[in-house]
């Protein structure tokens, strides 16, 4: 293929797009999908078709438009009218209503705070193209990176222009993408990999399947061009099999790929290959751990080894490999198109860009958004998220998952960065973010993420197997009332432990959130332990209510 | 062995076996080493005991049980010795204050995973990790014993595995995949309620697979693979086949 008619298959794309007076676009990713937007779809596209409207209505599925907590949403293009909460009896309503004023009582404003405080680069194509369609992707400006990168720049150019943009690994530790990429591609070796890393199991976040659902095509062409620039030819997506539309999706993109030519054999004319395969992990959350993972696609058991060798030197079946995060690809594209400069503009002196976050908890506003890096957390929490349910009070909010902490008030006019997270004892991780307010009890979210962490605990090594385990008992009798004045001393200890000695990411950082909780919540703790109170009300202790 | 090109002359030498050298220092004495040498290789040779559970001479590494754990001067983090290579001029303390104390509660946290009754053991005297203890100066236990309940798997003929003893070490794992080559013993399950198991979780006696050589009982470090018939303190076990096949071994590599 060449580049004329790439642009030719996007401007046939769009023609036909502007051809229709109104575009009906339905939400068709995992959240709305849940409360029934397929039907919606279905029922939109009939009233279309009785009204013999087809002609200048189109109605399509798109991938996540956001705002999770309001779904199913819909949204008319050209218009810009969103709707949300829309159901089936709705259809024709809405149809009555096109070209005229939205119907007032699904009316979702696309200008409150939620959509005008964000900046979507990852998420640009999230909500306008359909996830099936390889030609609506074309049409925003897809494959032109890869082309760009494979006829007019070397692979040495295209690491330039991603270090030159800044980028940092969005999987949770921040490490720089151009940095990784060097290292695998001064690796000497006839065969290399490029793995894209969608395993995301931090309770609460969904931003890998999001982006896998929605925009597939970006992740594709994201890890070709990586794959051009390190020298290899394979690259694997190691997916989670709880995200069944998220494969299917990309599945159906490959497919479609390969059979434009923009993956497979001799990708625009050139001498570059390079193939994609799909792997199912099983839901162990330790195979997001890059070794573990190696282990889990050469069909081991799922545990990680000691680094050095890194994967970078040593992957999959012994060759260099890339790992990558989903969100890391989805950010290739846009800078190889644009330029490295043009993204070093977005963000903080250190990290650049955006960062897309699954806003959960308790928030008026959950689902999908997308800020610059260096946004305030209070602006998150209050402007895009819309503030605390039911008015009550802000506690604090989590921020990596099971391996990050707890951050409390007195930080929410923090910068949203790397360096200023790791500074709190929180880690930016994969962008998962919990709000929690006043009946949120910190002795019981540690408790939470602690035995997720002892469940997810591969066994290997001693102070994560068993460290867990007894970090979680002693958590568990202070939620009971049953909490002793030492046991304070003893989580510290025991958090220490496993902290300094265990082998992998997981255990290094599984008591960082009882540590964080220590440190601004202690009164909590407290309470518990001197007092036998929950100040949240949400840990019930049967002696109290013997003694009443 | 890559050189950088200005020594390539040098490398070509075909009277020279090319091995890079390099030496660094362990508790401040400047040793040597081959660099595919292991810190806790050359430790050993150099008369330095570190601690050990999981790794056994003969088989390979796995750096999971974290008691051989060393300080590297410059680094916050804690390398596992049995794993890490030197480089030139490293500084390594072996038996510093912080390393101890982390040792001796990992060693602790090991006693109340599972059922540690030394005095109705089989390998009462003969045990590695009771060999550890005094090593490492363990008195008592300050955590709570967690006393699960395991089970006991007599159905082989002349071996059993009690599960209250197993400190998941996975050496008998690894001599019946490495040396054996049968690969009876696997792992199921996840964290704390990982097991040693024989074929599919199938009873041992009914194993397909095994070839009843003994290797993983003699080379379990506690009594949770002993020999049937022997009574308290009775199970000794003979490793000596190790260290011969390992020479056997290197003979063949050079």
């Amino acid at each position: 293929m060449t580049i004329e008619e790439l642009q030719e298959i996007g401007k046939i794309e769009k023609e036909k797009q502007d051809g229709f007076k109104h575009r009906i676009h339905v939400c068709v990713a995992a959240g709305c999908l849940s409360c029934q937007s397929g039907q919606v779809k279905e029922a939109l596209e009939k009233e279309v078709s009785r009204r013999g409207q087809e002609s200048w209505t189109s109605v399509k599925g798109v991938g996540c438009l956001g705002l999770c907590t309001a779904g199913p949403m819909v949204a008319i293009e050209p218009d810009g009218i969103l709707y949300q909460g829309v159901s089936v009896s709705d259809a024709s309503d809405i149809l009555e209503a096109l070209g005229g004023p939205a119907v007032s009582r699904l009316d979702c404003s696309a200008h409150m705070p939620f959509f005008t405080k964000q900046k979507k680069i990852v998420l640009e194509n999230c909500g306008k193209i359909d996830p099936e369609s390889i030609e609506d992707y074309i049409a925003e400006g897809g494959y032109e990176g890869l082309y760009n990168a494979l006829r007019i720049m070397t692979p040495t150019g295209v690491i330039e222009q991603i270090s030159k943009g800044g980028l940092r690994g969005r999987g949770g530790a921040g490490f720089p993408t151009g940095l990784k990429w060097t290292a695998v591609s001064k690796t000497k070796s006839n065969i290399k990999f490029v793995v894209c890393n969608a395993d995301e199991g931090d309770p609460g976040a969904f931003m890998d399947r999001s982006v896998l659902e929605s925009d597939p095509h970006r992740v594709l062409e994201g890890m070709a061009i990586a794959g051009f620039a390190v020298g290899a030819n394979y690259g694997f997506i190691y997916v989670r099999a709880e995200y069944p539309l998220a494969v299917k999706r990309v599945r159906t993109a490959i497919a479609r790929a390969e059979r434009l030519g923009v993956l497979g054999r001799n990708i625009f004319n050139t001498t570059f290959n390079f193939d994609i395969t799909v792997r199912l992990g099983a839901g162990a959350f330790v195979c997001g751990e890059e070794t573990a993972l190696i282990a889990s696609i050469e069909g081991r058991r799922g545990s990680p080894r000691p680094r050095p060798p890194f994967p970078s030197e040593l992957g999959l079946w012994g060759y260099p490999t890339l790992i990558n995060n989903v969100e890391t690809f989805a950010n290739v594209p846009p800078i190889i198109r644009k330029g490295g400069d043009w993204f070093a503009a977005t963000g903080t002196d250190k990290s650049k860009g955006t960062k897309v976050f699954a806003l959960a908890g308790r928030v008026n506003n959950t689902g999908l958004i997308e800020a610059p890096m260096g946004t305030k957390l209070r602006e998150i929490v209050f402007d895009i998220g819309g503030g605390i349910l039911e008015g009550r009070k802000f506690k604090a909010v989590q921020t990596g998952g099971p391996s990050g902490g707890c951050i409390p008030e007195q930080f929410l006019d923090m910068s949203m960065d790397y360096e200023s997270l790791a500074k709190v004892g929180s880690i930016m991780g994969s962008g998962g973010l919990i709000v929690m307010d006043e009946t949120s009890c910190m002795v019981d979210v540690a408790k939470f993420f602690i035995e997720f962490c002892m469940s997810e605990s591969c066994g290997k090594c001693v102070p994560c197997r068993v460290g867990t385990v007894q970090i979680y008992n002693v958590l568990k009798r202070i939620t009971e009332g049953k909490g002793k004045p030492t046991d304070i001393g003893l989580l510290e200890e025991l958090c220490d432990l496993v902290k300094n000695t265990s082998l992998c990411g997981l255990g290094q950082t599984a008591p960082n959130p009882v540590l964080s909780t220590l440190n601004y919540f202690m009164d909590e703790y407290r309470a518990h332990i001197d007092d036998k109170v929950c100040p949240a009300g949400t840990c019930h202790f049967n002696h109290t209510e013997e003694s009443q | 062995m890559r050189y950088p090109s200005f020594l390539q002359r040098t490398a070509d030498r075909a009277d020279v076996q090319p091995v890079r050298v390099l030496t660094f220092s362990i508790n401040g004495v400047t040793v040597s080493a081959r660099e595919d040498e292991t810190i806790l290789t050359v430790a050993r040779q150099n008369g330095i005991s570190i601690p050990t559970l999981c790794h056994l001479d003969g088989l390979s590494e796995r750096g999971a049980c974290r008691l051989c754990i060393v300080e590297i001067k410059g680094s916050p983090k804690l390398s596992p010795a049995c794993v890490t290579l030197p480089r030139q001029d490293m500084e390594i303390i072996t038996h510093s204050d912080r390393v101890m104390d982390y040792r001796r509660k990992i060693l602790e946290l090991l006693f109340t995973e599972r059922n540690h009754v030394c005095s109705v053991c089989v390998s009462n005297g003969h045990c590695d990790l009771q060999a550890l203890t005094v090593e490492l100066g363990m008195t008592h236990v300050h955590y709570d014993y967690l006393h699960p309940q395991q089970m006991v798997d007599a159905s082989h003929e002349r071996f059993s595995v009690d599960h209250n003893r197993c400190v998941l070490c996975q050496r008998c794992v690894r001599v019946c995949d490495e040396i054996e080559g049968a690969h009876t013993w696997d792992v199921m399950g996840r964290g704390h309620l990982a097991k040693v198991i024989t074929d599919l979780n199938e009873p041992w006696g009914e194993s397909t697979t095994c070839t009843g050589c003994g290797k993983c009982v003699q080379v379990c470090p506690t009594g949770a693979l002993s020999e049937k018939g022997k009574s308290v303190a009775e199970m000794t076990k003979k490793r000596l086949f190790l260290p011969y096949l390992k020479l056997m071994r290197g003979e063949e590599e050079r």
